[in-house]
């Protein structure tokens, strides 16, 4: 199976069909069903895939003949880890959701959101990857917006019109680079095979840059997400933190700097001192909630914040590390958003002075909690050791400095992180904690896997790096480092 | 040349059929005559085009595409009038013969070749107009309306005429294609007569569009006027009046651009601007729409000051998209007014729950009005602005852009009152022929939203 056309419209189809089934019995199934079989699908792509031959499976067929606009998809060492992402998380996420009882609606939102991602990953056309990052859009707003917590209208609309405006800077960049191509379409190799003066790459770069840095987000654009996170269905946030900001990073990658080269040499040290302050700021907060959703959508605000660093920095360490930890931080937010769901669920609030000793009436919460966290944080053996690793060798050669406050993301994180297992799971039980009914096996699968994953990962890292090894070294001789 | 003549007999046949009080007939007779002079337009599509009636007007394939679109959208708001000017009056056959008579005029405006065609047509489309927008004759506002357009039409209209002469004075001619000759031939020595006459046809023609400054009618006409009425005003009246404004500076004034298109540029930015602005304050849905158009009618201005020879069919592209959305927003407006009695968006308020069919059709059209990729109206934006930005206008562009994200907050709050306000509210009423026209405008734009090559590659 090698057609990546089928690949992305299968969960569109599974949306379609679902968009009809009312209860929400057969509506979580079936929705399970196609998630399993959209992962299914994507294995044949992992061990048919080259690492070292450039773009493949690559489809295309003309769209709009009059703009040059053709439906052009294809993929490569960036894009494949990020394909294989969204389409194990798409399952997890779809079980996460199974005690909220959503009827057919909310799944096909759900895998509708998964064909628009894919898109993104896998657009090699500028227009395609443009309307595939709309396409996004829409679901994840009616996810939100229709099964969110409390003030989610007002939450929902500022999150839409924030990163609309955003994307639609973006599409002012990509007509203007269509303008500007000799063969006057919008594949992603004319844009490549731009040579444009200083001046107009430095606008680009902007118009790109806040487009991706609103989506991830980056401070200080990242007003957004706190509320966002925290008043979306457990599903929207695990959608939004596991797989959509991967977005705006793998556009940092794939559509910014190798477009407009000059504009990265001379504002991308901007965008690693952005990720390097948000870091510090956003763990410093994180510190400081007593909401558990609350603080971990800050925590992803500084894990996000190192990665894009890491990327701009640009060496062959650093985007590795970056390439990795995409993966990594997706997955393990996805534990963390489920750890969430779990226990407020139980206990009625997200507060943690509210909890305390659950470790002793859940034991088995209690080890995928802790492993969980190990991996947020990064100790050795779990996943994210080894992309925080990796990142810090690569910003390590760009500047000492940075990489010490990069580095200081493991120390604060440990803080937060362990505060919170301390605050929820240890200490002495209080009236509510006492009846923390069992876990279900929906969630024990989530938790399971996710868990598994991360010390898997962790362990044995090499077939992830492998994927993207050669894509990344090409594009690290194509484009310079940034120097200091 | 036959669809003019059909329209016109049409007119006056249905104008008889009242007279004879066969109002059951009225709606079948209408639209049959509409659909032949359609098909007698489409029979002209392939033939070479010449200029008939001593050069008055030129059924090119531009003439054809626009008329055509009026026509169907004519169609349209014909089918949603079943039982609907029962409830204002008996006398019922003359809305249907003055809204064909004023699609009339909106083919001629479509089509001229000759600048007192152009006129002619402005007025038989506009003469019809005044009369529809105050034909309720016991409701003030609607008496409001008429009366409004009629005073600002008729000085708008004397802009235009004095443009017109101005232009005569200076060219010798009132013929398109002798006045282009004319500029052609005389790069240097074109009389500043002509200059004031091409500035003055702007100020009547950006009138009849709506676009600011000179839009001060467009909110009070479209909020008086029956919501039928405002939806013919606001699709076939401002594609038609936006078809001939292009059509005149595409054929007559295009060498003169560095003249006149900073101030085209002025006009769309304020347009813009106020349009969107005015639009966010709003409370009434219906006046939310009727501002909002103002802004639409800045985007098509794009096409003029960028004009080249892709404008016809960027204008041409988001005239269509923008038509189909708005037959979708008032036509649903009719039908939730019918329940709840008034135009706000407390109307809309729990929707979703009731009508779920209604509401996605009407959350389409939002999101087509909003611009979001994969509705036609996204694809009109993105060929407007293709071809702005490819004459180095990006600070349009930009401030074009910070509109679209305003806009998104009006459109939006219709579709946050359907899905996220729930209230205990009747059902709305949904009869066929509103289904069918709705079903047929939702699927119409998302299949040019997906698949815009058919109508971009007509003209």
């Amino acid at each position: 199976m090698d057609n990546l056309l089928i690949l992305l419209l299968f969960p569109l189809v599974g949306a379609l069909v679902l968009a009809f089934v009312k209860q929400s019995g057969p509506a979580k199934r079936l929705a399970l069903l196609f998630s399993v079989i959209a992962f299914g699908l994507t294995i044949p792509f992992w061990s048919q895939f080259n690492p070292g031959a450039g773009m493949q499976f690559e489809q295309q067929f003309a769209w709009i003949p009059a703009l040059g606009i053709d439906f052009h998809i294809g993929i490569d060492g960036i894009s494949l880890p990020l394909v294989l992402l969204t389409n194990v998380l798409v399952p997890l996420i779809v079980l996460s959701s199974f005690s909220a009882e959503h009827k057919g609606g909310f799944y096909a939102l759900v895998l509708a959101m998964q064909t628009g991602l894919l898109l993104v990953f896998t657009a090699l056309d500028a227009f395609t990857f443009y309307v595939g990052w709309e396409v996004a859009l829409i679901p994840i707003y009616f996810i939100c917006a229709l099964w969110g917590g409390e003030d989610r209208i007002r939450v929902n609309i500022k999150f839409f019109i924030y990163t609309f405006f955003g994307s639609l800077l973006m599409l002012i960049a990509i007509i203007y680079l269509y303008v500007q191509t000799p063969s006057g379409d919008f594949a992603l190799a004319s844009f490549y095979n731009l040579s444009l003066d200083n001046a107009t790459q430095r606008w680009i770069f902007w118009a790109f840059f806040i487009a991706f840095a609103i989506k991830m987000p980056l401070f200080p654009f990242h007003t957004w997400q706190p509320d966002t996170y925290t008043t979306a269905p457990t599903a929207g946030t695990m959608l939004l933190a596991g797989i959509m900001l991967k977005m705006g990073i793998y556009g940092l990658i794939r559509w910014l700097i190798p477009v407009v080269p000059e504009g990265f040499a001379a504002y991308g040290w901007l965008a690693v001192l952005l990720g390097t302050i948000g870091v510090v700021y956003a763990s410093l907060i994180a510190f400081r909630q007593n909401d558990f959703k609350r603080l971990i959508a800050y925590s992803s605000i500084a894990h996000v914040g190192l990665i894009a660093a890491a990327v701009f920095v640009w060496n062959v360490q650093s985007l590795q590390g970056a390439m990795i930890q995409m993966v990594n931080h997706g997955i393990s937010v996805v534990g963390l958003f489920m750890l969430v769901d779990i226990i407020s669920r139980r206990l009625g609030t997200r507060d943690m002075g509210k909890m305390g000793g659950i470790a002793k009436v859940a034991p088995a919460l209690a080890i995928y909690f802790l492993i969980i966290v190990m991996g947020a944080i990064g100790l050795p053996i779990t996943n994210g050791f080894v992309g925080e690793f990796l990142m810090l060798i690569g910003i390590y050669q760009y500047s000492i400095w940075y990489a010490a406050f990069g580095g200081l993301t493991i120390i604060l994180g440990a803080v937060y992180m362990l505060r919170a297992y301390q605050k929820i799971m240890l200490g002495p039980l209080n009236e509510q904690t006492a009846t923390f009914k069992a876990l279900e096996w929906h969630e024990t699968v989530v938790l399971c896997v996710v868990s598994g994953l991360i010390i898997i990962i962790g362990v044995y890292p090499q077939p992830l790096l492998n994927i993207s090894e050669a894509a990344v070294t090409d594009l690290v001789q194509q484009i310079g480092s940034l120097t200091r | 040349m036959g669809a003019i003549i059909t329209l016109s007999i049409l007119a006056i046949l249905v104008l008889y059929l009242g007279l004879f009080k066969a109002n059951k007939s009225l709606l079948p007779v209408s639209l049959a005559g509409l659909l032949g002079s359609g098909v007698l337009l489409l029979l002209d599509w392939n033939k070479a085009a010449e200029p008939l009636y001593s050069g008055m007007v030129l059924f090119d394939r531009y003439a054809i595409a626009f008329s055509v679109l009026c026509i169907l959208i004519t169609v349209l708001v014909l089918m949603l009038s079943k039982d609907y000017f029962d409830r204002i009056s008996t006398n019922v056959a003359e809305y249907f013969a003055l809204i064909i008579f004023s699609l009339t005029g909106a083919v001629l405006v479509t089509s001229f070749h000759n600048m007192a065609m152009l006129f002619i047509g402005i007025e038989i489309m506009s003469v019809a107009l005044y009369i529809l927008a105050g034909i309720r004759k016991k409701d003030f506002g609607s008496n409001e309306a008429a009366l409004k357009y009629f005073l600002m039409g008729a000085f708008s209209t004397g802009f235009l005429l004095f443009g017109i002469t101005l232009l005569y004075g200076a060219s010798g001619s009132f013929d398109l294609a002798e006045i282009r000759q004319f500029v052609v031939d005389n790069p240097t020595g074109i009389p500043a007569m002509f200059y004031v006459g091409v500035l003055l046809l702007i100020v009547g023609m950006a009138f009849k569009v709506g676009a600011a400054p000179f839009h001060f009618w467009t909110p009070d006409v479209y909020d008086g006027a029956p919501i039928l009425i405002t939806i013919f005003m606001s699709t076939v009246v401002k594609a038609a009046a936006f078809a001939g404004f292009l059509r005149l500076f595409l054929y007559s004034f295009e060498p003169l651009q560095d003249f006149w298109v900073p101030v085209i540029l002025i006009i769309t930015i304020i347009t813009l601007f106020v349009g969107n602005i005015t639009a966010l304050v709003q409370h009434s849905f219906k006046r939310m729409l009727a501002y909002s158009s103002i802004s639409h009618a800045g985007y098509l201005l794009f096409g003029i000051v960028a004009i080249g020879s892709t404008s016809s069919g960027s204008v041409l592209l988001y005239a269509t998209a923008y038509s189909l959305a708005t037959v979708i927003a008032f036509g649903s407006l009719i039908l939730v007014k019918r329940t709840t009695g008034s135009d706000d968006y407390e109307s809309f308020n729990g929707l979703a729950k009731k009508n779920p069919r209604l509401a996605l059709i009407i959350t389409i059209s939002m999101l087509s009005l909003a611009g979001i990729p994969l509705t036609a109206g996204f694809v009109g934006k993105f060929i407007l602005f293709a071809g702005v930005l490819a004459d180095y206008q990006v600070l349009l562009v930009v401030l074009a852009v910070i509109n679209a994200a305003i806009a998104i907050y009006y459109y939006f709050r219709v579709i946050v009152a359907m899905y996220f306000k729930p209230t205990e509210r009747e059902v709305v009423a949904y009869p066929i022929n509103y289904q069918v026209v709705f079903v047929l405008a939702a699927i119409l734009t998302l299949l040019i939203g997906v698949y815009p090559g058919l109508i971009i590659s007509l003209i």
